[in-house]
């Protein structure tokens, strides 16, 4: 794990500043920053609007008793219209999966620049098997 | 236990399971997941579930590194990607079907696995020549690194793709099923069926197991096992307790620590398959 400043990043690759792979090791860094900054906002608000989880043993039981997870965009969405705390937190989960659908669609743009027939068809292939994993659980 | 001192716990023992991870060349998933189910009675359907995001987020973190310095070979990892991504879908929703007590058996026998598997890390392996492959010629997975010991960059060859294909399709529905990276099933893949280097191989590996997670990931969030109350603290620790063991611990990675935590897996292992097998 290595979160250095880019300053770095830029010593070593002189010439290949817009290479493929410095385009992707950026947006997995900066893919995680942008998540666990959401995720930390999300739980110190929780905090914050909830002053009785300093104290109460019973909220606890409440938060993690069964059933009522957010489990849908349109449901987290709203919850972030709401300003709370836990929906923002879980905004930031999501853009943490999606760093990696992410990656993989921007090698999908590499390769077809690339003119690399064989790597689009298997990026393309990958890349639908993700976006399948998200429909696919709805769907259960 | 109030909310506060519940976050509070979870992310202390985060820090120091990403930490024991990044030590150790491990996710911290699997150090996780056992403190999370046995210490803190967390249903192991949310452990898991916050355990695979923050796999995805160390991942990640240490793959923007190995990717810069070309040490990961993302050919590779997008072939191998193939398989893992099927595997991880048909693991989670294996997941859904098991159940609890099959869970906490499959777990076991996977750490038990994990930790014989470290053992024989600290021995060396025989340098054969690698047998050529078609398939691997064709799709130009050869490539070579960059060698910080020596100064030199070192030519490698791939073999047997298709090998790799089938165990990696094993390690994904492991992956999916489990909530970790599994890490310890991609590197013996790579390393002794493909003839990866080793340091190639764990850094391809560290590449994919992002792709793998998140595959695994999204049904998980779909059936509504992320709660965003475990997996945040969760979350924020795994990554902090990585980042720091990367940065400043890795001159301990000595040989007794290793044997230690193998100790220490094949007892959590025990306990894992003990919790399955009562029910």
């Amino acid at each position: 794990m290595s979160v250095q400043p880019t300053v770095e990043a830029k010593a070593t690759a002189p010439a290949a500043a817009g290479g493929p792979e410095l385009l992707i090791s950026s947006l997995l860094r900066y893919g995680v920053m942008v998540s666990l900054g959401f995720v930390l906002f999300g739980m110190v608000l929780t905090f914050i609007h909830h002053p009785d989880y300093f104290s109460s043993a019973e909220a606890l039981q409440r938060l993690t008793e069964e059933g009522s997870r957010p489990h849908q965009l349109s449901d987290v969405m709203a919850g972030v219209m709401a300003t709370r705390g836990r929906a923002i937190a879980m905004v930031g989960l999501l853009v943490m999966m999606a760093i990696p659908v992410a990656r993989v669609a921007l090698s999908l743009l590499i390769f077809r620049q690339q003119r690399d027939r064989a790597f689009v068809m298997v990026t393309s292939v990958v890349l639908t098997l993700l976006v399948l994993s998200f429909l696919l659980g709805h769907a259960e | 236990m109030t909310p506060f001192l519940f976050v509070t716990v979870v992310f202390t023992f985060s820090v120091v399971a990403g930490l024991l991870g990044s030590l150790l060349g491990l996710g911290g998933g699997i150090i996780l997941i056992p403190i999370l189910t046995l210490l803190l009675k967390v249903d192991i359907r949310y452990a898991v579930g916050a355990s695979i995001v923050s796999v995805i987020a160390t991942s990640s973190g240490a793959a923007a590194a190995y990717v810069r310095d070309r040490l990961a070979n993302l050919r590779v990892a997008m072939f191998l990607e193939l398989a893992t991504t099927a595997g991880a879908l048909s693991g989670a929703f294996l997941a859904g079907v098991v159940g609890g007590s099959g869970l906490y058996l499959v777990f076991g026998a996977v750490m038990a696995y994990s930790a014989v598997a470290m053992l024989r890390k600290l021995g060396t392996r025989a340098d054969a020549p690698v047998p050529p492959d078609a398939l691997a010629d064709r799709l130009g997975l050869h490539s070579s690194y960059f060698d910080e010991a020596t100064g030199r960059e070192v030519d490698y060859r791939v073999t047997r793709p298709l090998t790799g294909l089938g165990l990696m399709y094993a390690a994904g529905t492991v992956s999916g099923l489990l909530g970790i990276g599994s890490g310890a099933l991609k590197v013996p893949a790579m390393d002794l069926a493909m003839r990866l280097p080793l340091k190639v191989s764990t850094a391809t590996s560290n590449f994919m197991i992002g792709v793998t997670a998140s595959a695994s990931a999204g049904v998980y969030f779909a059936r509504g096992d992320i709660d965003p109350f475990i997996a945040s603290p969760v979350c924020l620790g795994v990554t902090l307790g990585a980042f720091a063991g990367s940065r400043y611990l890795t001159k301990l990675k000595s040989g007794w620590l290793r044997v230690l935590f193998v100790g220490v897996l094949l007892w959590v292992a025990f306990e894992m398959l003990r919790k399955g097998w009562n029910g």
